[in-house]
């Protein structure tokens, strides 16, 4: 047992077991087929594939493996507009989500900024905020849709590059993503210590020196921190975009294959944003903790 | 020549204007180019209050605050602050921290002047070595080092002190003292030092003028001139007779004043009237139930039972 301890093996072993629980209660829950083989009356063969199990259609893990692997082994391949690469996929996703994510920033920080700075502010936005901040992004995307309907950028050949549903998708990122920047940037800038202000007003620092040497290091720490969350958000919101405007994505690759039928590649897709969004998080909250000790 | 500062029946009082609490009143001061001067009271009874009225950082409510004859309107660096609790940058190395006021106050000079003079300043303050760390890589006397050479680099005609060392333990308190009395000693620019200690503002300042607990707030009490030599040698002086008794008449005046701002009132104690009772007993009662009392019994029997 010491031993065991000794070499961490705990660390591996105990989510590697929990991992094949898991397994395990999916293989129990899904499917198996059964493919009968038989001759008809014009002698001809006739395969036909039964389903039984629990849960029929829900594919199991090694038919999920089985199906997925042409996505995973070539992750960057282009076959079709819908049929790419599973990491190819999350790169139009990725991309998608960094300027939605971008403009929500953009727009967040200064929106904190003044919400922190002046009371007046807070007094006269923070119920509208309230109430926008929990829509989901269902719900903000067709608005989105009428906000820039007939929006439409074409490149030389005459090919949309940046229509309407483009507009949409960036739109609803952003304004689903930016309220936890706003929000933590404001409480940010309200926990400035006055004594840093002090300071700052001795030395009669200008506005713009207060801003850029005392206001933005001393909150950055709850800045990042609502980046952070603002993060996770824009990647939550991601594939519901895609879903709902067909736009290729892990998002759009999902519910494509949900209507194809191949169940097996809507847990692909689970897994993939799944992995993606925690990676993404570790990063910021890398990024975070070097700024929380400075 | 006007004094370098003057207060003028400086008032100060805090809270909403049905139930302002007054801190300051009256307060009457001068100070001349070059004084040291140290101002010492209980903690909470307005001291820092007083510097802010002083440095800019709060208006008087009634009288004037004035600097070289004009109204002092708002805060600035020609009266620097040493804060009690550093208030130095965390994210800023103490070179940086320092640089943060050289940079501001001295736009006109050519970097490498403007590094030379803070690498003076910390090098005044003894920390040379340290001067690429954080504060919090520091102690606390170190970081309040930092933070009187950046006060001093912004190069103050009027240095305020507010408890500067009352964080600090007793023997890192005390080279403190020496060492900014000692820079004092060069540099003699005009000193407000506000403590809670008596030693402490005897060995350092030319005048003691204690902040004084009222009803109505505190006030400014009869100066005291500590005219020892310097530079003051703490081992020698604590044992003379004239430290000793500028020592025991300051805490004599603190005690006195503070014994007569605590209003006293006597009250009459009664214990309540009333007498147990047994409640699995019924009483006959006409009209309203009132507790037994022993006030309103007739008669009462004791039975002595001997054994």
């Amino acid at each position: 047992m010491k031993f065991f301890y000794q070499l961490k093996l705990d660390a591996i072993l105990l989510p590697v077991i929990a991992l094949l629980i898991c397994l395990g209660g999916w293989a129990l829950i899904a499917g198996h087929g059964k493919t009968t083989v038989s001759v008809d009356d014009w002698g001809d063969k006739v395969t036909k594939t039964e389903r039984f199990g629990l849960s029929k259609n829900l594919p199991s893990p090694a038919e999920t493996w089985t199906a997925s692997k042409p996505y995973i082994v070539e992750p960057f391949a282009k076959r079709g507009e819908l049929d790419q690469g599973i990491l190819r996929f999350a790169w139009l996703s990725l991309k998608l989500v960094a300027q939605g994510y971008a403009i929500a920033l953009l727009l967040g920080t200064p929106i904190g900024f003044f919400l922190g700075l002046s009371k007046n502010f807070t007094r006269a936005f923070d119920p509208i905020i309230q109430i926008l901040r929990p829509v989901s992004p269902l719900a903000w995307l067709p608005l989105g849709m009428v906000l820039f309907s007939g929006l439409k950028v074409v490149d030389s050949t005459g090919r949309t590059t940046f229509g309407t549903s483009d507009a949409a998708a960036l739109f609803t990122i952003a304004i689903c993503a930016m309220w936890p920047t706003v929000l933590n940037t404001a409480v940010g800038v309200r926990a400035v210590p006055q004594d840093y202000l002090n300071v700052a007003k001795v030395l009669k620092l200008s506005k713009p020196k207060t801003l850029f040497k005392i206001l933005i290091p001393s909150a950055l720490p709850y800045m990042f921190t609502g980046f952070r969350l603002s993060l996770g958000i824009a990647w939550l919101v991601i594939v519901a975009v895609e879903m709902l405007i067909g736009k290729p994505g892990v998002g759009g690759f999902l519910w494509q294959q949900y209507n194809a039928n191949s169940y097996a590649h809507i847990i692909l897709s689970i897994l993939t944003i799944g992995f993606i969004g925690y990676i993404l998080d570790r990063m910021m909250s890398l990024i975070e903790g070097r700024f929380r000790s400075a | 020549m006007p004094p370098i500062l003057e207060l003028n029946g400086a008032s100060k009082s805090f809270g909403l204007p049905h139930e302002r609490t007054a801190i300051l009143t009256d307060i009457n001061l001068t100070v001349e180019e070059g004084d040291f001067v140290s101002i010492i009271g209980y903690s909470g009874s307005g001291k820092s209050t007083l510097i802010n009225l002083i440095s800019g950082l709060l208006k008087p409510d009634t009288g004037t605050a004035k600097m070289d004859g004009e109204l002092i309107t708002g805060p600035g660096p020609e009266r620097g602050i040493v804060f009690q609790n550093y208030s130095l940058l965390p994210w800023l190395t103490v070179t940086e921290n320092v640089r943060l006021a050289v940079d501001q106050i001295f736009p006109a000079m050519s970097e490498n002047e403007r590094a030379d003079c803070a690498a003076k300043y910390i090098d005044m303050v003894k920390l040379t070595p340290a001067s690429g760390k954080l504060p919090r890589e520091l102690s606390g006397g170190m970081r309040q080092r930092v933070s009187v050479a950046r006060t001093l680099a912004a190069n103050p005609k009027v240095l305020l002190l507010d408890e500067p060392l009352s964080a600090l333990d007793a023997l890192t308190r005390a080279t403190l003292q020496d060492e900014i009395a000692d820079i004092w000693e060069k540099n003699r620019t005009t000193v407000i030092w506000i403590t809670n200690d008596p030693d402490e503002a005897l060995l350092v300042a030319d005048r003691v003028i204690p902040l004084l607990p009222g009803r109505d707030g505190a006030t400014l009490g009869a100066e005291m001139k500590v005219s020892m030599t310097r530079p003051r040698l703490r081992s020698e002086l604590l044992h003379t007779t004239e430290f000793k008794a500028l020592k025991l008449q300051l805490v004599n005046t603190l005690l006195d004043a503070k014994r007569d701002s605590n209003p006293t009132i006597t009250k009459r104690l009664s214990a309540p009237d009333i007498l147990p009772e047994d409640l699995s007993i019924k009483r006959i009662q006409f009209g309203k139930a009132e507790p037994r009392r022993r006030s309103k019994l007739e008669r009462e029997e004791l039975k002595i039972e001997a054994s």
